[in-house]
């Protein structure tokens, strides 16, 4: 059963066709990868579906909901979590307050009852704190607990969000470019754990990502990208041999005459 | 060094972190409480006044720090939030409203408007919406003079005596009833403002100063949760100007000015940008500044015959002080006391970049 459908999408920023009549659907259990050379659009479609964007064209269902009638914080009710390509944590909070913001969508008490701290505020806390210590033991991330973002390294970083995405107990997973700037150890991590997210939590994971070891290591299909319009949807593999996808990433093979005077 | 072992979920969510600071809280309370001993003993109240607007000063501070240290908006017209609570208190009490309904009422009618006033320009960012409340300020005094009939204009206002249940409190008759009082509302409002931080309003307010992007993809309303930190601000701005009026006595189209806008934002700031504790310290030295001056004039005269009357000592004191900090010491003065206790708390591990922040506080502060 499909969870997420795109339906003839489109978005310009003036001129420029930035998303060209994309379609796509993300099922149920699945994990869906988006590939494709900088500036083909992944990015842009990431930002449509959190709402950031608004398409010109086109249509976008999630799980019964028309995201197209909703705004950008609206979006994580549904059950649509989702991290950056530039990691945007909340710098100068710990781990832990970071981790509970992403608990913002089953917030249930009100101004007041914070503000006096009632006991259905306690009650709820704790019950946030544990949704999130939970995260905490299946990212590793007991170390950093209590540390200040600003100061943890780049790939501790990556896990945070990766965690503040799953502490909001989504149903559909965004990560833009989860191994950027990873080593191989930290993108093997990330490997393991998007499988689990998929096959324990149940949790559809949709992934913009240009490391193909990591694509072909988790995703069931991947759908490739150029210029904002689809080259070619299939497994992994079929889509790294197919001809469309070779010359968007290598060319065609003609030189340019010309092409020497560029710098 | 101290090792905080954590059993329960209740460590991290109650007031105090460990036993010695609890202790350390409760002799503080002790120490304010019994202050006013020390005055009745040397029988003269006039410093009493002055610890007692440092502590209204402080009250305005922390409505400001909600907005400006954990929110991340930028206000340069919290004195118009006072006027509003000052006026609306006189006007409530003139109309024969009890203090202690008159007195919330003022607070809570300063946040709405002034959540109303700042809706529009919500929308602003860092420097812009500095600009537009800037603007406010400066037109808070003529708003006060067009508003005559409830105001008083250029003539100013009196503000009646507190009466609670029949206890009358004036700044002056009554110095140690009025400082009790001041400081009841005070520990009130940091309560409010610690519950307020430990439970998911505080953290979104922290989110959207940290990252707008990210607190909306968290599913955080962006204007409804900037509406609220404003009201809450304006709100305990309203208060602490109600107070302010009873401590003045007497107030005019002058008294909520452009320099006390400017006084509370560089109060924050030497105090600590998003602590608590930075409101209070900013308080103080806000507070003890005019009166070293004055002891300063006065101590020069007499001891070495000098006589320095410079106009606007005190403003370019204040200007030079806050440059001072912005450049050394970025965290104001709380952060500066964190480093020494973490420094002791660590030793010998405290590393100097311990503290470095690797974003700018406000998103203007940013070069792009």
């Amino acid at each position: 059963m499909s969870l997420l459908e795109i339906d003839n999408v489109t978005l310009r920023f003036g001129g420029l066709v930035a998303v060209d009549a994309v379609s796509l659907t993300v099922n149920e259990g699945e994990v869906f990868a988006l590939v494709g050379p900088n500036g083909a659009g992944k990015s842009t479609i990431f930002n449509m579906i959190s709402r950031f964007y608004d398409p010109a064209e086109g249509s976008i269902r999630f799980d019964g909901h028309d995201l197209l009638q909703s705004t950008a914080d609206q979006v994580p009710g549904f059950g649509i979590a989702r991290t950056f390509q530039n990691i945007e944590l909340f710098e100068q909070a710990s781990v832990l307050q970071n981790l509970l913001v992403g608990r913002h969508r089953h917030r249930k008490t009100g101004l007041l009852s914070n503000i006096v701290f009632s006991p259905n505020a306690y009650r709820e806390e704790v019950r946030h704190r544990e949704a999130v210590e939970e995260v905490i033991d299946f990212l590793n991330l007991q170390a950093y607990r209590d540390k200040m973002i600003g100061g943890l390294p780049y790939g501790v970083r990556k896990v945070v969000e990766l965690g503040r995405a799953l502490a909001s107990e989504p149903k559909l997973l965004l990560l833009d470019e989860p191994a950027s700037g990873l080593s191989v150890e930290e993108t093997q991590d990330m490997a393991f754990w998007i499988e689990d997210i998929q096959t324990q939590m149940g949790i559809s994971v949709m992934m913009v990502e240009h490391d193909m070891g990591l694509v072909s290591a988790v995703s069931g299909r991947v759908m490739a990208l150029s210029d904002g319009k689809e080259l070619a949807t299939g497994t992994a593999a079929e889509v790294q041999s197919h001809p469309a996808v070779i010359e968007a990433y290598l060319g065609t093979g003609e030189i340019s005459k010309t092409g020497t005077s560029r710098a | 060094m101290r090792f905080v072992f954590k059993t329960s979920y209740d460590t991290d969510i109650r007031l105090f972190k460990h036993r010695a600071q609890a202790t350390w809280y409760a002799l503080l309370l002790l120490l304010v409480l019994a202050t006013p001993l020390y005055f009745v003993a040397i029988g003269d109240a006039y410093l009493l006044g002055e610890i007692t607007g440092v502590l209204i000063l402080a009250i305005a501070g922390m409505g400001l720090m909600l907005l400006t240290g954990h929110t991340g908006l930028p206000s340069l017209g919290h004195a118009t939030f006072m006027a509003l609570g000052c006026y609306l208190n006189i006007n409530f009490l003139g109309a024969g409203v009890p203090w202690l309904i008159a007195f919330p009422l003022s607070g809570l009618i300063a946040g709405v408007l002034g959540t109303m006033i700042a809706l529009p320009v919500l929308r602003l960012h860092g420097v812009y919406l500095a600009l537009a409340t800037l603007a406010m300020s400066i037109l808070t005094g003529d708003f006060v003079v067009i508003a005559e009939p409830w105001t008083g204009g250029i003539a100013g206002a009196a503000v009646p005596d507190i009466n609670i249940f029949g206890i009358e409190i004036n700044r002056y008759s009554t110095p140690y009833k009025f400082y009790y009082l001041v400081l009841f509302v005070a520990i009130l409002l940091v309560w409010f403002y610690r519950n307020l931080l430990r439970t998911p309003t505080g953290r979104s307010f922290t989110a959207i100063r940290d990252s707008e992007i990210s607190a909306r993809a968290m599913g955080i309303n962006l204007t409804r949760t900037k509406a609220t930190s404003f009201f809450l601000s304006a709100t305990a701005a309203g208060l602490a100007g109600a107070l302010f009026g009873h401590s003045a006595g007497y107030v005019t189209n002058e008294t909520f000015d452009l320099v006390m806008s400017i006084t509370l934002l560089l109060m924050i700031v030497i105090g600590g940008l998003g602590f608590i504790h930075g409101a209070f310290f900013g308080a103080i030295v806000v507070g003890i500044i005019p009166v070293a001056i004055a002891n300063g004039r006065s101590f020069l005269a007499t001891t070495f015959d000098v006589n320095i009357n410079v106009p606007g000592l005190e403003s370019a004191l204040f200007a030079l002080i806050l440059v001072g900090f912005i450049l050394f010491e970025p965290m104001g003065l709380y952060g500066r006391w964190l480093k020494i206790r973490t420094y002791f708390e660590l030793f010998p591990f405290y590393r100097k970049d311990m503290f470095k922040r690797q974003k700018s506080y406000l998103k203007t502060d940013r070069v792009q």
